[in-house]
């Protein structure tokens, strides 16, 4: 009789079992870069630049220096002196570090200042003087591509205009045969407005410079520990072995805290140069101002249809507003990042995509905002594009649909952009989606409060989207492939330490790796801890965006356990004296094939290892794994939102939203659920209120949680949720990534849906965030509502 | 420089301190008394962050000078519970997956506390509206707000439990 | 996020306030909830060289109702007082319905309805509803006290026309006559936003007549609006369909809104037309417009 154990109850595939780290969390015992303090810390604070774009003529930092307690004021130029006023992105361009030249956009680092504490520091930022010869200033594509346009990056050799980037994938000419057979063409024009990550938490570092042994050992707050290694290496030019990246608790990411920043590279010189520990702690205006926004895309497209709602083929022209340098944290070999995906989840036959990049006097980087490098544009414009289309044949959205969705039994189909989509049952997670909010009601309850006056709207959004980059063919940072490692230790007792080259940042892997481990070797995931973000103890590994942790990482970390659980049967022969072969595996234990009673605890194996190995096995039992992935997971979800709109005022409300997700396997449903939560609540803020805009001199609105609104628990709606499971077919466990699918396809359920409720007023578009203004405007005037910037102001 | 002499009762154990009356509190909190479990997230008093009790009253302890504390009491996260007993709000949060990063968590949860505190019996939109001077981002609020009705309940049942004690 | 240097002094009485103030001069600023003052001073905005922190004097901390139904609010009277108050929501309706609408619960419990209207913040909601209920600041000063209407309190945007040495200890909203109605109408995107139109209405009848009628308007000029020919409309009459529109029209016309990320003027001139003939109306809006 087996006496496997029970996997839900030893924590292991499945379990919603409680956080570990949130003993610490919830007793604010968490150890976060800000709470770090080492002897002698010096702090420092950046000043920055209040215009968009300027010359530098002079900086002044006598008063400064002169104030009791200032111990360096740094300046582009003194960086300079260490070849460090430039640096370069992880997109193959450039970026200052400190401006010497000029500044590119509002907020750009000029200067730093270290002293005792971070208030001296701050009067020392501001007794700087500079002094500015102000230029013209662009805040969007069409100004940055006219004739006659300042060169934004005249520092660089060989540019003589604002293109950044072009880029194109398709094919052109069949996509253009089967519009030439279209029965109707559908068009749809939109901005994908910029926007932030904006965790509550900003960005920060603790640089320590050791002159003695000449280690540098920074904490910081980065999603993504070695590869930061490297880049410091790189940048610092210090040899790699002498530098620690230390990611200790972060509070929250979404793709901001990739990047390399400048103030991490100030505050390490900074310790350089002052020889004493350096923290820089950024606010809130900084983080927003400077740092790694997401979207700011101008999307332009249409579809080839047939009359009976078949899509032959679409073709899109996008064109990225990227800031004052191309630093996309993005580490695909694509230019315009996984756009491309766009359709996946819809048996497109043909398609083309053109994109350009250009440069503007707005912040730069980052791009990855809750998504994998511009798939949240993708699919809102797959979606946008879908409703329009549906409008067009005059055809019901959800039937639409369906015509389209790829058949269960298609995969693995490849895109006609290069994708290979492997896995899904999208009918069925679309008919749970509508059954569940009663759809069809809803268009009976629709149509008779429409009678009274009464704007009721509902939208679907379907999609799949690629997560887990990378495979090594495709994706790369540096150079260094996009793989993921995991390394375990069981110790002689059978508990054991899984360290692994992500970084959790409120996804729990300290609760869900063990749940992998359980899952393979038995032991319950109360006995093993896990460890992630310090580059002298974890192994090399790629970090966590983009989804892809569980994808890549927690791969390994099934992989790993397995190479033990492989060492394990061995000395479980051993102990059990009979061959390996007649060793059988259940939960837990192995048994002597045909006497199931016969048998040794994982546990026991353990100690074996350390105390009764056989003859010529090494001791120990500890391994590692480097996972690459053999392709990306394909999640799929289907969300629907219904509101109704206030035509007096144009705000709207969410009446209800249903989620419908198959992410795979689900490790801990209670925590995947939470990332549902998440992602839905930000999907929401994209389509009501978050945004950032520039005026037409280059100064951001939305630089602090004043302009830049973020919903609280008052107006972020209730979500009802749904799975279905259909399990990667290459992934160890079959799960796939799911931290990003909400934010993802959440947006065009929301804006779809008061399209919808507007349908009558034969308005096509309104740019995102629906502010209530706009969709007063729109309902008034029956006119498309464009958000580009430059932003209208007084 | 001009520096105070202040004792602030923090966590229910007076403190003494020298400090600049420009000192906010909540730097004073995290730097002066070393208590880092109130974190601070914007500079424009939105956050919530970094929520404390003030004299039972939740205050954001970026927006008011440490200075001002001198002769109040003031309770921190690290104030919430014991060493071995959780407090139904700590408690409530890690039950119900109320908290990701942990970020916004310890302001969430004073704020959570006073307001179960002064309406043990609320709503999901009486706790929706108590819980909108703090952000978050991760959560989506749908757990936090199970986490607090969780805690207004596991409270109910614990003093109910001792008023009976004192009846029988 | 850090504030420059500045002195401190927590005076114990009023007395010792008025004799800080006065040897100090315009170097002290005064400091009671400091949920507008001190995020100003951490981004340093502002500097003022000496805060006079009147936290410390209990008597100040008080809101009541007068044998006359006059309502005083203390220079220490919390926002939070006000939207917990049993005072409130039976003869003033303005006020309760726009306690619950100023920036956010966590600052609530300290900031004051005092201290917002001597901040004079363009966007601020208590001014409007003072302006709707001719309301007045008592100012005092070592050579006594003085009564300011609301309408003559802010004199430019964040500016009030206390005198150097001055504090607005009190708030003062006058005895209603006959029947009493109103509403605070607030569009604000998420709680803690400013308010893209705000709409304070106060509505005192007898029989159905108006008798006076008080309307003020936040968010849609260069400070808050009293829409004095759109009140003037409605007194003498009853609250019909077309009495109601006029005044909406007339309140919509004296707005002098801008646009910006809150949206266009012309919206925010519909949106106070449409508070108005919501809050005469009888509308209720829910805890949060």
């Amino acid at each position: 009789m087996s006496q496997a154990l029970d996997e839900v109850k030893i924590g292991g595939l499945g379990a919603s079992r409680q956080r570990v780290e949130d003993a610490r969390f919830i007793r604010g015992r968490g150890n976060y870069v800000d709470d770090i303090v080492l002897p002698g810390m010096l702090h420092m604070e950046i000043l920055r630049s209040p215009l968009a774009h300027a010359r530098i003529k002079s900086i002044d930092t006598s008063k400064a220096w002169a104030i009791p307690g200032v111990r360096l004021v740094l300046t582009g130029e003194m960086a300079a002196q260490r070849n460090l006023a430039w640096m370069p992105t992880l997109s193959y361009d450039t970026q200052a570090v400190l401006a010497t030249d000029k500044v590119r956009f509002q907020g750009q680092e000029v200067a730093c200042v270290v002293a005792d504490d971070p208030y001296i520091a701050r009067d020392g930022v501001e007794a700087i003087v500079v002094e500015y010869e102000p230029l013209p200033p662009i805040v969007n594509p069409v100004q940055a591509l006219a004739p006659d346009a300042p060169l934004i990056r005249d520092d660089k050799e060989g540019q003589t205009d604002n293109v950044c980037y072009r880029w194109e994938v398709g094919d052109a000419e069949a996509t253009e045969r089967a519009f030439a057979e279209a029965d109707v063409v559908s068009k749809l024009k939109l901005h994908y407005p910029r926007s932030h990550p904006s965790p509550i938490e900003c960005c920060g570092s603790v640089a320590d410079y050791n002159s003695a042994t000449g280690k540098l050992t920074v904490y910081m707050t980065t999603q993504a520990p070695h590869i930061i290694r490297a880049a410091v290496a790189l940048v610092a030019e210090l040899p790699e072995h002498m530098i620690r990246i230390i990611s200790p608790d972060i509070g929250g990411g979404f793709g901001n805290k990739v990047p390399v920043y400048p103030g991490y590279v100030c505050s390490i010189l900074c310790s350089i140069l002052t020889g004493r520990p350096v923290k820089w702690i950024e606010d809130k205006t900084g983080n927003l101002v400077s740092t790694g926004f997401g979207r700011d895309m101008y999307l332009t497209g249409e579809m080839a249809l047939r009359a009976d709602g078949k899509i032959l083929a679409v073709r899109f022209h996008a064109d990225t507003d990227q800031g004052a340098f191309f630093s996309d944290a993005q580490p695909s070999k694509f230019k315009v990042g996984l756009l491309h995906s766009a359709f996946a989840c819809y048996d497109v036959p043909h398609g083309h995509i053109t994109a350009q990049g250009t440069y503007t006097n707005k912040a730069p980087g980052g791009v990855a905002y809750r998504c994998s490098f511009r798939v949240t544009e993708a699919m809102f414009f797959q979606e946008r594009m879908v409703q329009a289309a549906a409008d067009d044949l005059g055809m019901d959205q959800a039937e639409f649909r369906r015509i389209n969705l790829r058949e269960d039994d298609s995969f693995p189909a490849r895109t006609p952009f290069g994708f290979l989509v492997d896995s899904g049952q999208y009918a069925k997670c679309l008919q749970m989606g509508l059954d569940a909010i009663g759809y069809e009601d809803f268009k009976r309850e629709q149509a008779e409060a429409r009678k009274r006056g009464r704007y009721l709207g509902i939208g679907i959004s379907t999609m799949t989207e690629p997560l887990g980059a990378g495979n090594s063919r495709e994706y790369d940072i540096l150079g260094i492939k996009m793989f993921d490692s995991a390394e375990l230790r069981v110790h002689p007792t059978g508990k054991a330490i899984l360290r692994t080259g992500a970084k959790t940042q409120g996804q729990g892997h300290e609760t869900t790796w063990a749940q992998i481990v359980s899952h393979e070797l038995g032991i319950p995931a109360d006995d093993i801890v896990v460890e992630e973000g310090d580059t002298d103890h974890a192994p090399f590994g790629m970090g966590t965006y983009a989804s892809r942790s569980t994808p890549v990482a927690g791969a390994a970390v099934s992989m790993v356990s397995r190479k033990i659980r492989a060492k394990a049967r061995k000395l479980a022969a051993h102990l059990l004296e009979v061959s390996e072969e007649d060793v059988e595996w259940e939960l837990g234990r192995f048994y002597v094939r045909g006497a199931q009673s016969r048998g040794v605890t994982i546990q026991e194996c353990a100690m074996a290892a350390y105390t009764n190995m056989p003859d010529g096995m090494e001791p120990g039992l500890e391994n590692n794994a480097y996972y690459d992935p053999p392709n990306l997971t394909w999640p799929f979800a289907c969300y629907i939102a219904t509101v109704e709109i206030d035509p007096e005022t144009g705000v709207w409300d969410v009446l209800r939203l249903v989620a419908v997700d198959d992410c795979g396997v689900r490790i801990n449903p209670m925590v995947v659920e939470g990332q549902i939560t998440g992602g839905l609540t930000e999907a929401y803020a994209m389509s009501n209120m978050q945004f950032q805009t520039y005026d037409a001199e280059g100064n951001i609105v939305g630089g602090n949680y004043m302009d830049y609104l973020l919903p609280t628990a008052w107006e972020t709606p209730g979500f009802e949720l749904h799975e279905v499971v259909t399990p990667c077919p290459h992934h160890p466990i079959g799960a796939k990534g799911v931290g990003e699918c909400a934010a993802v396809g959440g947006p065009a359920a929301f804006v779809n849906a008061v399209m919808n409720a507007i349908g009558h007023t034969g308005v096509r578009n309104i740019d995102m965030p629906l502010l209530p203004d706009r969709v007063w405007d729109a309902i008034r005037t029956g006119k498309d509502i464009s958000g580009a910037p430059p932003f209208r102001n007084a | 420089m001009e520096e105070r002499r202040i004792t602030v009762t923090v966590n229910g154990e007076p403190r003494t301190v020298e400090i600049e009356p420009r000192l906010l509190l909540a730097h004073l909190l995290r730097q002066g008394l070393g208590l880092t479990g109130t974190h601070i997230g914007c500079d424009t008093t939105n956050c919530g962050a970094c929520t404390v009790l003030y004299d039972g009253r939740p205050v954001k302890s970026c927006t008011m000078l440490a200075v001002q504390a001198d002769g109040h009491e003031v309770t921190t996260v690290e104030g919430l519970g014991t060493p071995s007993e959780l407090d139904p709000v700590q408690e409530g949060f890690t039950t119900e997956h109320g908290l990701q990063c942990g970020f916004c968590t310890p302001g969430m949860m004073m704020a959570a506390k006073a307001l179960i505190t002064e309406n043990p019996n609320p709503t999901e939109e009486d706790v929706r509206w108590g819980l909108s001077g703090n952000l978050c981002r991760c959560t989506g609020y749908q757990n936090i707000v199970k986490a607090v009705l969780w805690a207004a309940e596991k409270q109910r049942a614990a003093s109910a439990a001792a008023s009976t004690d004192v009846t029988v | 996020m850090y504030p420059s240097r500045f002195r401190y002094e927590a005076p114990r009485s009023l007395g010792e306030a008025f004799a800080l103030l006065a040897e100090h001069g315009d170097e002290a600023k005064v400091l009671a909830g400091g949920q507008s003052l001190i995020p100003l001073v951490k981004l340093r905005f502002a500097a003022p060289a000496m805060l006079v922190d009147i936290n410390g004097i209990p008597e100040l901390a008080y809101h009541r109702e007068d044998a006359d139904g006059s309502l005083r609010i203390g220079a220490l009277c919390r926002h939070a007082d006000l939207e917990r108050s049993p005072l409130l929501p039976g003869n003033h309706p303005t006020m309760a319905a726009a306690a619950p609408l100023v920036a956010d619960p966590i600052v609530r419990t300290r900031g004051t309805l005092v201290g917002s209207l001597c901040h004079a913040d363009p966007q601020g909601d208590w001014a409007s509803v003072m302006l709707a209920l001719n309301g007045e600041i008592i100012a005092q000063g070592p050579n006594g006290r003085r009564t300011i209407p609301a309408v003559d309190f802010v004199v430019g945007p964040f500016q009030n026309a206390l005198h150097p040495g001055e504090i607005a200890v009190e708030a003062r909203v006058p005895a209603a006559r006959g029947t009493v109605s109103g509403s605070y109408l607030k569009l604000e995107r998420r709680v803690g936003d400013f308010a893209t139109a705000g709409v304070a209405v106060a509505i005192e009848s007898v029989g159905g007549q108006v008798i006076r009628a008080g309307i003020g308007l936040t968010g849609v000029g260069a400070g808050n609006i009293k829409a004095v020919e759109a009140e003037q409309s409605l007194v003498g009459y009853t609250l019909d369909p077309d009495v109601i529109a006029r005044a909406a029209e007339l309140a919509a016309g004296a707005a002098r809104p801008k646009t910006d990320h809150r949206g266009s003027a012309e919206y925010k001139r519909h949106v106070v037309a449409t508070f108005v003939r919501r809050a005469l109306s009888g509308y209720r809006a829910p805890v949060a417009a």
